[in-house]
């Protein structure tokens, strides 16, 4: 090797270097700005001074009067509402998504493509438009309200047919031949699924799973009209967002700040724990459209 | 316009290349609408054959059937239990029974009183018992229109079931003729879990879909064209009843003065398109920046950056955006911090709720959403980004490529090509973003030129917000959220149906393959 290529390789790796400090420089401030809300959020739950939004985040009382001040208000009864509803909503979601997408993916019957293309153009309606009538059949039916609960797993579960894209992207994947082979040895339709497809889909099944179990920890739009006013019927989306309105902040803004946490926790250690299995159904879903 | 061969093309500088190319497309314009005209219109002829060649099959079976086939006709299911097939037989023959039964003592009942939505509303009656006047209620449109409704469709389904009553028929006297068995009630249940699975499969969903999704957009159209409002809701305080094309008319007429609904909607609709475009775009780039820096060889810790962007799904919406908007409040954290430093001396009034000011908020809800959504496009692209192959990189490199050059000839094409059916979903989804701007917002500043017939529509207000806020309230407008509704529709299909066939991934399918 001789002088002036080595000392092009330094330059290069120098080069190297610095670019490499530009990244982790970028990176740093990115990871600041996008952790910053969520430290602030469980600083500010621990304060004590007082309840009302103020312009710093440090604490200067600490303690836990706002947890407890949420264990003595209706948040437990609209996190159990929010915890039953993710939960039956994630194993019936599971079921009809996968009845769906499974269907689609391998049957070939007379009417698919006419159905994929209703279910495109009903997709492109707002869904909250929805809203009115179902409120109002709902109401008929006694399942708002109090009852909002039965309710609102009702309307999740209902169109959740609709979702299938991701699910049916991932089938696609699996190889026909597999169906082929199990039904020349004289296995059902039905037997294939079960006894093939499903233990192959895990992937996928807990995707859904995951999606179906955060979906309604979110939902305001639909739970809002539903349990109308009425707190035992809330969940904690409405019922917190009550809180941040105007009247009601100066008293319980710490109290939002503790319930966020209680909230958050649970769900984001699921979404991390699970998160691999998000990520390939996301990708999957972004490549195949 | 004169049209270049390939080679011939090849030898255009850029600039001419660009002319050629925008130039080709807008002459093909009318060319295409032609198509379409042309195949809507064969549509129909073939709907209308289609149609003939139903009734003429209905005919030549019941000219050339037994009399089991022709009795059939009326009693549905007859043939079939006739030739020993029960089990189906029953199932038709049950279906007409219910359909009959209801339609005498219900059916005909809602679809009379269809064309009225109700002829008796609430009104003062004396009562003799009280002595006095109270108030008894009459019709209810809203069940007479949800009912009749759904009377239509039991109708359909009615047509459609002895439909195949008569073809069944007609197979199964094939099916004899040519000597063989019919299939027996065990066998068609088998088949629901064998051949015909797919039908077991979709019986639920579907009926989901049917019950909660197809009606209700099917109800709320018709309310597009009622006076369903607050006051007429129907059965408390007053009956509603058919408008016609009045409440389109309002919607996008210039005519009234002050009072223009169409300007408001012209607003709000463009403020949608613009969101969508930025909320869009923005993530996608900034989303694919982070994930190439993230990528990058000789950066360590990869998956710690992740896992710290992937918060922000990770958490509810509603507590992270909530939050953040309450933390760029005037007395919120943001300025708090801003004035300590002594940077600023007066907060600054980022959502606009006292200086009316339209672009902050609107730029601080852009700039919000790329806290939320960059994270999604970052999974995203690390996928795709590892897909590419990476002799692509190496060999452009020993031609000279710099890092710009290789974005733009390898990354980027591969990019969009990859995520073009997404980048139209996710434009789609923009446009119905409820969530980022009934959260951060709730559509504040209020927008006071806007008309007053309108709700108190803000300036961050998108189409969905705006439809949201119509139907709350004692001044609830049903009808003129329906009609929003179907512009939104108009909207997205319009922007899908012209982008779905210009994105690469559906024209040069084999491109990158």
């Amino acid at each position: 090797m001789n002088e002036k290529t080595q000392k092009r390789h330094i330059g290069l790796k120098a080069s190297q270097n610095i670019s490499n400090i530009i990244v982790y420089v970028i990176l740093t401030v990115m990871a600041v700005i996008w952790l910053i809300p969520f430290i602030c959020i469980v600083l500010q739950s621990f304060r004590v001074e007082n309840t009302w939004p103020v312009g710093y985040v440090a604490p200067k009382t600490w303690g836990f009067d706002n947890y407890i001040a949420l264990w003595n208000s209706d948040f437990k009864r609209w996190y159990a509402n929010t915890f039953i509803i993710a939960l039956i909503v994630a194993v019936i979601q599971t079921i009809i998504v996968l009845c769906m997408s499974y269907t689609l993916s391998r049957f070939r019957f007379k009417s698919r493509a006419g159905l994929m293309r209703l279910m495109l153009i009903l997709g492109m309606f707002p869904g909250m438009l929805s809203m009115i009538i179902l409120y109002r059949v709902l109401k008929d039916l006694g399942l708002t309200q109090a009852n909002a609960v039965p309710g609102l797993i009702l309307v999740y579960v209902a169109s959740s047919g609709m979702g299938y894209y991701v699910s049916k992207g991932f089938f696609d994947t699996l190889p026909k031949s597999l169906d082929e082979a199990a039904r020349i040895d004289g296995a059902t339709r039905a037997q294939v699924l079960t006894k093939i497809i499903l233990p192959l889909a895990k992937p996928i099944v807990i995707y859904t799973i995951l999606t179906a179990f955060m979906g309604p920890w979110g939902d305001f739009v639909f739970a809002r009209y539903i349990s109308f006013g009425t707190s035992s019927g809330m969940n904690v989306a409405v019922g917190m967002w009550n809180w941040l309105t105007p009247d009601m902040i100066n008293q319980r803004y710490t109290m939002f700040c503790a319930g966020g946490v209680i909230v958050a926790i649970p769900v984001a250690l699921l979404f991390m724990f699970l998160q691999k299995y998000y990520v390939e159904g996301v990708t999957g879903g972004a490549v195949k459209g | 316009m004169k049209k270049y061969s390939d080679l011939e093309f090849l030898k255009l500088s850029r600039g001419q290349k660009f002319l050629y190319k925008t130039g080709s497309f807008f002459a093909s314009i009318p060319r295409a609408c032609l198509n379409l005209i042309l195949k809507i219109g064969n549509g129909i002829k073939d709907f209308f054959t289609a149609v003939g060649g139903e009734f003429a099959d209905i005919f030549l079976t019941f000219k050339n059937g037994d009399w089991k086939t022709k009795l059939s006709y009326i009693f549905m299911g007859f043939g079939n239990i006739a030739r020993g097939q029960v089990l189906r037989g029953l199932l038709f023959l049950l279906f007409e029974a219910v359909f009959i039964f209801y339609m005498i003592f219900a059916g005909a009942h809602w679809i009379g009183m269809l064309p009225s939505l109700g002829k008796i509303g609430p009104h003062e009656e004396y009562n003799e018992v009280l002595d006095s006047y109270t108030t008894v209620y009459g019709d209810n449109s809203f069940k007479i229109l949800l009912y009749g409704v759904l009377t239509i469709f039991f109708i359909i389904a009615f047509i459609y079931t002895w439909r195949v009553n008569v073809k069944q028929n007609k197979i199964a006297e094939d099916i004899i003729r040519s000597g063989k068995k019919l299939k027996s009630g065990k066998d068609d249940l088998r088949s629901l879990v064998d051949d015909q699975f797919h039908k077991t499969l979709l019986a639920l969903p579907l009926t989901g879909i049917l019950i909660f999704t197809v009606m209700p957009i099917i109800f709320m159209i018709l309310v597009a064209f009622t006076n369903y409002d607050g006051t007429h809701d129907g059965y408390n305080n007053a009956l509603f009843s058919w408008a016609g094309l009045e409440n389109f008319k309002t919607m996008l007429s210039w005519k009234g003065g002050n009072n223009v609904y169409s300007a408001t909607f012209g607003e709000v609709l463009a403020w949608t398109l613009i969101w969508a475009f930025f909320a869009t775009f923005t993530n996608y780039f900034l989303g694919m920046f982070i994930a190439m820096l993230i990528n990058k060889k000789g950066i360590k810790l990869k998956k710690m950056w992740r896992t710290i962007l992937v918060l922000t799904i990770a958490i509810p919406q509603f507590i992270s955006l909530l939050y953040v908007s309450k933390m760029f409040a005037k007395n919120g954290i943001v300025n708090g911090f801003l004035m300590n430093m002594g940077w600023i001396d007066k907060a600054i009034d980022f959502w606009g709720s006292t200086t009316n000011n339209a672009l902050l908020p609107r730029v601080m809800v852009i700039v919000i959403n790329i806290w939320i959504g960059i994270p999604y496009l970052m999974l995203i692209a690390t996928g795709i980004l590892m897909n590419i192959p990476a002799d692509l990189y190496e060999s452009s490199k020993i031609d000279g490529a710099n890092a710009w050059q290789q974005y733009t000839k390898i990354t980027l094409p591969y990019m969009l090509f990859v995520t073009g059916p997404y980048l139209l979903t996710s434009f789609t989804g923009n446009i119905n973003n409820f969530n980022v701007i009934y959260l951060l917002t709730g559509g504040a500043p209020i927008n006071a030129e806007a008309s007053s017939a309108a709700g108190s529509v803000g300036y961050t207000d998108l189409l969905i917000t705006w439809l949201f806020k119509i139907t709350t309230g004692a001044g609830a407008q049903y009808y003129m959220a329906s009609v929003i509704g179907i512009m939104v529709f108009v909207v997205i299909a319009v922007i899908s149906l012209i982008v779905y066939n210009a994105l690469p991934s559906i024209k040069n399918e084999e491109d990158f393959q």
